[in-house]
């Protein structure tokens, strides 16, 4: 089969990035550039879409520069389709789209969680892994059955990593020179002694958040525990109800590598943890190098090229943004092949 | 507290679980079941204790108030919550999932039937199984059938709760009695709807296609 180079262009939340790899699954540019909320803010939607379309031209100009490729040597441009905040996903579409006809190459969409999940894969050298995919937006434990990653396990309400966020902002926590609060909390988490006992919600294999959040925040209005503490108790309930669920679907699917990513895969004691409950079921763990485990238009592209070898590609006027795509909505069409 | 581990004889491992060993032994001369949940390493030592504590009260409690319902449960011998372990009679009989293929058509539909009727007290008592599949159920020589393993059962009254029993109970006999699964699945909501009335059976089964849709609780068989 012919060499392929795909560009892969990346804008669900915050980041913006670009990326082109080869069909052998060489890396060989990126660049991104990613909005910086006000300090001690969240994302707002729109800011962030005008941050992309005001970054596009140079974000894709160093990729390309980087890897010496020319724009017409580009065999096909994808995007991510979804899921994603509305603007975003839209200024994304228009680039990705306007390239394609301008350059007359063809358009493949593609789903931004199974792209973190084929990047990581790539990257680690698993085949059949349990995915823990744990960033801003998602909070969600998935495998490969029948033709579709399915998810065995989700958060009901909000995210893992905005659980933490929202608390840290709450309280006054603030990381000088980072937009997210994360390192700041992990330090004061880890000065923290005692343990104060705080709502663990484990549903089968789905979680709760937001009854902890509440009720780590009214411990702290009430002044009725040091933040060190809390922070630290906090961390310590929400990753062990994570890890239990990734346990449980260890044991029941009899998976044997488990692969963290998105870009709360950098916090180390969630890795600690992992790697302390993988050794009781003999299965290996992995997490995706941190460049490629937050947004990246790498993932986009690599993931492109699999869904374009299988014969999948949209028209420009079929090409609308999908904000709500769920992941089990779309076939794996090339693990299909392998298994 | 006295040790009663050291009465046990001939303690034999015989299913392990995500979180919990089973053992099969002789206790002050009866055959039991000692169900121990085991500790993490990966999480620490005080909100280790606090969850297998409370799990294991909680089981203790449903197998009770399922019994209390009308489904034959193992009866709680002793409870030693400080070490998460029960202590349960063992029940002498066969797993209904290797059970259902000897059976003739009509005796199985009444046994599928019979299980019906269990889950249906189960929920209408509030108590959610959590794992209810054929391989949970012991068919013993006189004929009944016992729902064992509560490990993730829950006091719940939402719909949800109980449509995911019926999906899981339907994926077991799909996958270990594929024959005969659409007539066994029918038996067993008739079963269920004579519990609990057709109108709120259909609310359940309606609920079950809806989040079956989702693609969710796929399991390996």
């Amino acid at each position: 089969m012919k060499r392929l180079l795909c560009l892969g262009i990346e804008g669900t939340a915050h980041t913006f990035g670009a990326g082109i790899v080869s069909s052998d699954g060489e890396i060989i540019a990126e660049s991104k550039s990613s909005y910086i909320p006000p300090s001690g803010r969240g994302i707002h939607p729109r800011e962030a879409s005008q941050h992309h379309s005001r970054v596009a031209d140079e974000v894709l100009r160093e990729a390309f520069n980087k890897s010496g490729v020319r724009p017409r040597e580009i065999d096909l441009i994808a995007f991510s389709q979804g899921p994603g905040l509305g603007p975003c996903l839209r200024n994304t579409a228009t680039i990705a789209r306007a390239l394609s006809v301008y350059l007359n190459k063809p358009l493949v969409g593609v789903n931004h969680l199974v792209a973190h999940i084929e990047i990581g894969k790539l990257t680690s050298k698993t085949r059949d892994p349990l995915i823990l995919i744990l960033s801003g937006g998602t909070t969600q434990l998935l495998g490969y059955e029948d033709g579709r990653y399915r998810v065995f396990g989700e958060t009901l309400d909000i995210t893992l990593a905005n659980c933490i966020d929202t608390f840290a902002r709450e309280t006054g926590i603030v990381d000088a020179g980072n937009p997210w609060p994360g390192p700041a909390f992990d330090k004061i988490a880890s000065e923290g002694r005692s343990y104060i006992p705080l709502p663990y919600t484990v549903k089968g294999m789905d979680l709760q958040f937001s009854g902890l959040l509440t009720a780590a925040l009214k411990m702290f209005r009430e002044k009725s525990a040091s933040l060190e503490d809390l922070c630290f108790s906090l961390q310590e309930t929400a990753l062990s109800m994570v890890v239990e669920v990734v346990e449980r679907a260890l044991a029941q699917t009899g998976k044997k590598e488990v692969l963290l990513t998105g870009g709360f895969a950098r916090n180390q004691r969630i890795r600690d943890m992992i790697r302390e409950m993988v050794k009781l079921h003999n299965a290996t763990f992995h997490v995706v190098p941190s460049e490629y485990a937050t947004d990246n238009g790498v993932m986009i592209a690599w993931t492109g090229i699999l869904a374009y070898q299988s014969g999948l590609k949209l028209n420009v006027e079929n090409s609308l943004v999908k904000p709500k795509w769920r992941i089990e909505d779309t076939q794996i069409v090339w693990m299909m092949k392998n298994s | 507290m006295v040790d009663l581990t050291l009465r046990f004889e001939n303690p034999t491992l015989f299913y392990v679980g995500a979180e919990a060993e089973v053992y099969r032994a002789k206790w002050y001369g009866i055959d039991v079941v000692i169900k121990r949940r085991i500790p993490k390493p990966y999480r620490i030592k005080e909100l280790d204790e606090e969850i297998r504590f409370r799990r294991t009260m909680r089981e203790a409690k449903i197998l009770h108030y399922a019994k209390k319902a009308g489904v034959p449960t193992p009866t709680v011998y002793f409870l030693d919550p400080t070490n998460s372990t029960i202590i349960m009679n063992f029940i002498e009989g066969e797993r209904t999932r290797e059970a259902l293929s000897k059976f003739t058509g009509e005796e199985r539909v009444r046994k599928i039937e019979l299980i019906g009727v269990y889950t249906g007290r189960l929920h209408q008592a509030g108590i959610q199984h959590g794992d209810l599949t054929t391989s949970n159920m012991i068919l013993t020589e006189d004929g009944r059938i016992f729902i064992v393993d509560f490990g993730l059962g829950a006091f719940t009254n939402e719909v949800e709760d109980m449509a995911v029993d019926l999906i899981l109970f339907r994926r077991a006999l799909m996958s270990t009695h594929y024959m005969f699964a659409e007539e066994c699945f029918k038996a067993f909501l008739r079963g269920y709807a004579s519990i609990r009335g057709r109108k709120i059976a259909d609310k359940v089964l309606d609920k079950a296609r809806e989040v079956e849709k989702r693609g969710r609780y796929v399991i390996r068989s």
